[in-house]
């Protein structure tokens, strides 16, 4: 993530760390999740579901924060996000 | 499939399912229509509104967002076009317990349920509205509505349609709401949180949501694709919150004023008729 | 008035304020309702009325919104009714399909005045008795029941609201003007000697698994309201045992709509009541309902008086349809004469059940009036 100015507490924040789940059945390949993912995680792969949708992946360049915006904009419940243990 | 996707986790449930009849997902909206959306933000909001579920009853209409009841796990009614408010009104007064919330279309609840929507908002019925508005029929295939924007083409108006539409807000507010509010689908968390707002409100309150129908409206008025629509309310929306619902008014290719118009207190049907007997 | 707030003891009363008090002694706690002459007075009986028992009235925007809010007010748990007349009667046939397709108990009255349209408001009719039957929609069997005294038609109210909650079904009390209308004494008994046949509720805890709508052979499924925790689906689409819907299997609706019917046809023998008089060994049967089986006993009396066999076969429940009963008399008599305030509809039944094995006679009225004594009279006589 790129920041405009470094935060004082920046060695004490722990940025949190998601990984992405999806539910292939259920996709239908809107892109709204790849298009409003703040940190530009998603990306759209060439992979189809059984439906002939094409479906979201995560661009492993990238990291993604939680902030949940995929699973809130996901209109089909076919995606969502679950915190990577620090330990 | 030969390839695999990468950097995600496949998975077969979704952490809202308790709140979802799973076993008829998918849901049969359309890629990018933004009803899956607001259950989203539906359920977010009952979550945090701290109800009882098993006290909240959904009803809908008939139309493509006549079809929530039937995806949310709650006692959720499917009724007749037009008829979820009285159906809603029925059900309020006859358990008062219940928390009931109506969730249709734009067409179901201002055109053949217009006159039950003015009349609940005036006497003040308990029950909470979200209406939500694709600006067309879209459940068979893209006629023109009640609120279709004047010079908009829809299957029943291709020459433009000629008519000058309702505003929900406006509408609602004049009709006595105590709780009016618009968003878009695209407006996720100030959507849940006026969502939130409504269902904690005492008495007749609205939330329109503006949703995008990318298969009819969207395709009959060259606005592309479900994103490219998402794209257009991201920047034609202004939020005033508090402004005259008179000039909530939505043109064609004009801007979508959102926001919270009203939310003021006054007694409910049932406080009324306590106090007259 | 006993001090639960129902009435008790003899009164002079006319029908519609009767049928609200059967109403009320019913467990009626919830009414909906659009005023229209001739039924109006069952609505003012019941805003006065419903408040002293913890009831509800609410006077909606129109008739649609009345059988709707009745609908949701039986789900809410109440049981609930509403009164109307003709063309109140049309706008609520929409959603009479919504309350048999999710089996919602309720009752309508409808207390009939001439017509076709706007027609004759103060005036007795009984020209929606084929509307009463098939009026809304698609395929369905319906319960009506035809009260000939304000002391049927309380009686007749407490019956449909047992038989709505039995069948799970909207039962209609199809009573006219002038019953509604006529003041007459009616005796309401004790509240332990008036029948209440109380809602089912499913008797297995809430689970996923729970089948709101379990079809066994023509089986009442038990009714799991709002708020009892077992989160049903209830749809006006056709739907699987689940509540779900599903509008392209064929067999979901088979299923579905044979339990709709089923449920009704395969307990006529509980549903039906019928009043006979001299019909065994009669000539003549007349076949009568409502406010019409009361005019027909003076021609029958004098007709008798002249030595005719002449029987009163009383439609109480008109529908279902007594068919077994016009089947099983039809060979034995030499006329059926049906007396009716319209121009040949329930006639229609009784011609078809009677399948020419005897002669079926109507005595048509066009509405606004009852029939003349001489006119039944002599029908009778030129048949007997």
């Amino acid at each position: 993530m790129k920041l405009w100015r470094k935060p004082l507490d920046q060695d004490r924040v722990m940025i949190p760390h998601g990984e992405v789940h999806i539910i292939i059945e259920r996709c239908k390949g809107c892109e709204l999740c790849v298009t409003y993912c703040p940190c530009d995680v998603l990306e759209m792969s060439r992979i189809f579901n059984a439906k002939g949708y094409s479906l979201p992946q995560v661009d492993g360049s990238k990291d993604c924060v939680i902030c949940g915006l995929c699973e809130m904009i996901c209109p089909e419940f076919a995606i969502y996000i679950e915190e990577v243990s620090h330990g | 499939m030969n390839e695999e996707l990468s950097n995600v986790l496949i998975s077969k449930e979704h952490p809202m399912d308790d709140y979802l009849r799973e076993d008829r997902l998918p849901h049969i909206w359309c890629s990018g229509c933004g009803l899956g959306t607001i259950l989203t933000s539906f359920v977010s909001a009952l979550q945090k509104s701290g109800l009882d579920r098993d006290k909240v009853a959904v009803v809908s209409g008939i139309g493509c967002t006549g079809r929530a009841a039937g995806y949310l796990y709650l006692d959720g009614f499917h009724t007749t076009h037009g008829r979820a408010i009285p159906f809603a009104t029925g059900l309020k007064l006859g358990n008062p317990e219940l928390k009931v919330v109506v969730i249709s279309g734009d067409g179901d609840l201002v055109a053949i349920g217009g006159n039950h929507f003015i009349h609940a908002a005036r006497r003040n019925m308990d029950i909470t509205v979200i209406c939500v508005n694709n600006f067309n029929y879209g459940m068979t295939s893209g006629q023109m509505g009640p609120t279709t924007p004047t010079g908009a083409r829809t299957s029943t108006s291709p020459y433009g349609n000629h008519e000058p539409p309702f505003s929900v807000p406006y509408l609602a507010a004049a009709s006595g709401a105590t709780y009016v509010a618009r968003w878009t689908s695209l407006h996720i968390r100030r959507l849940e949180d006026s969502i939130l707002e409504a269902l904690n409100k005492k008495g007749f309150s609205v939330v329109e949501i503006i949703s995008p129908c990318p298969t009819y409206y969207g395709k009959k008025n060259k606005m592309g694709s479900a994103l490219q629509q998402m794209k257009y309310y991201h920047e034609n929306s202004v939020i005033r919150h508090g402004s005259d619902p008179a000039e909530s008014g939505i043109d064609l290719g004009g801007e979508i004023v959102v926001g919270c118009f009203i939310n003021k207190d006054k007694p409910t049907f049932l406080d009324s008729q306590k106090r007259s007997v | 008035m006993a001090n639960n707030g129902i009435l008790q003891g003899s009164f002079f009363m006319d029908g519609d304020t009767a049928c609200a008090e059967g109403a009320l002694a019913a467990g009626c706690r919830f009414f909906g309702g659009y005023p229209i002459t001739p039924a109006t007075e069952i609505a003012e009986r019941m805003v006065l009325r419903l408040p002293q028992v913890d009831g509800t009235y609410i006077q909606m925007e129109d008739e649609i919104a009345s059988m709707n809010a009745v609908l949701g007010a039986s789900w809410g748990g109440a049981r609930a009714m509403t009164a109307t007349s003709g063309p109140g009667f049309s706008l609520m046939m929409e959603n009479l399909g919504l309350g048999i397709m999710t089996e919602t108990p309720c009752v309508v009255v409808n207390v009939q005045r001439g017509g076709p349209s706007t027609g004759m408001p103060t005036l007795v009719g009984q020209g929606d008795m084929m509307q009463a039957r098939w009026g809304s929609h698609g395929d369905y069997e319906i319960i009506a029941l035809a009260p000939s005294s304000p002391q049927e038609l309380f009686d007749l109210t407490i019956r449909a609201f047992n038989l709505a909650e039995k069948y799970r079904t909207p039962v209609l009390v199809m009573t006219d003007e002038t019953v509604g209308h006529m003041s007459e004494r009616v005796i309401i008994p004790p509240p332990e000697e008036i029948e209440h046949y109380p809602r089912r509720k499913p008797d297995v805890p809430p689970s996923a698994d729970y089948l709101p709508y379990k079809s066994e052979p023509n089986s009442v499924p038990p009714m799991a309201c709002a708020g009892d925790g077992y989160r049903v689906h209830v749809t006006g689409l056709t739907h699987n045992e689940k509540g779900y819907p599903d509008t392209v299997n064929l067999d979901v609706q088979q299923q579905m709509l044979e339990r709709l019917i089923n449920k009704i046809q395969h307990n006529k023998d509980d549903i039906i009541e019928l009043h006979e008089d001299q019909v065994e060994g009669a000539d003549i049967v007349v076949v009568a309902y409502g406010i019409s089986a009361r005019t027909a006993a003076r021609p029958i009396r004098l007709a008798r008086e002249m030595g005719l066999k002449v029987g009163l076969l009383k439609l109480v429940t008109v529908w279902p349809f007594a068919e077994e009963r016009i089947r099983e008399l039809a060979p034995k008599i030499k006329a059926f004469v049906v007396p009716e305030i319209n121009m040949g509809q329930i006639v229609l039944e009784v011609e078809r059940c009677a399948a020419g094995q005897t002669e079926t006679i109507l005595v048509p009225h066009a509405g606004g009036g009852l029939h003349k004594t001489k006119d039944v009279l002599a029908t009778i006589k030129k048949f007997a």
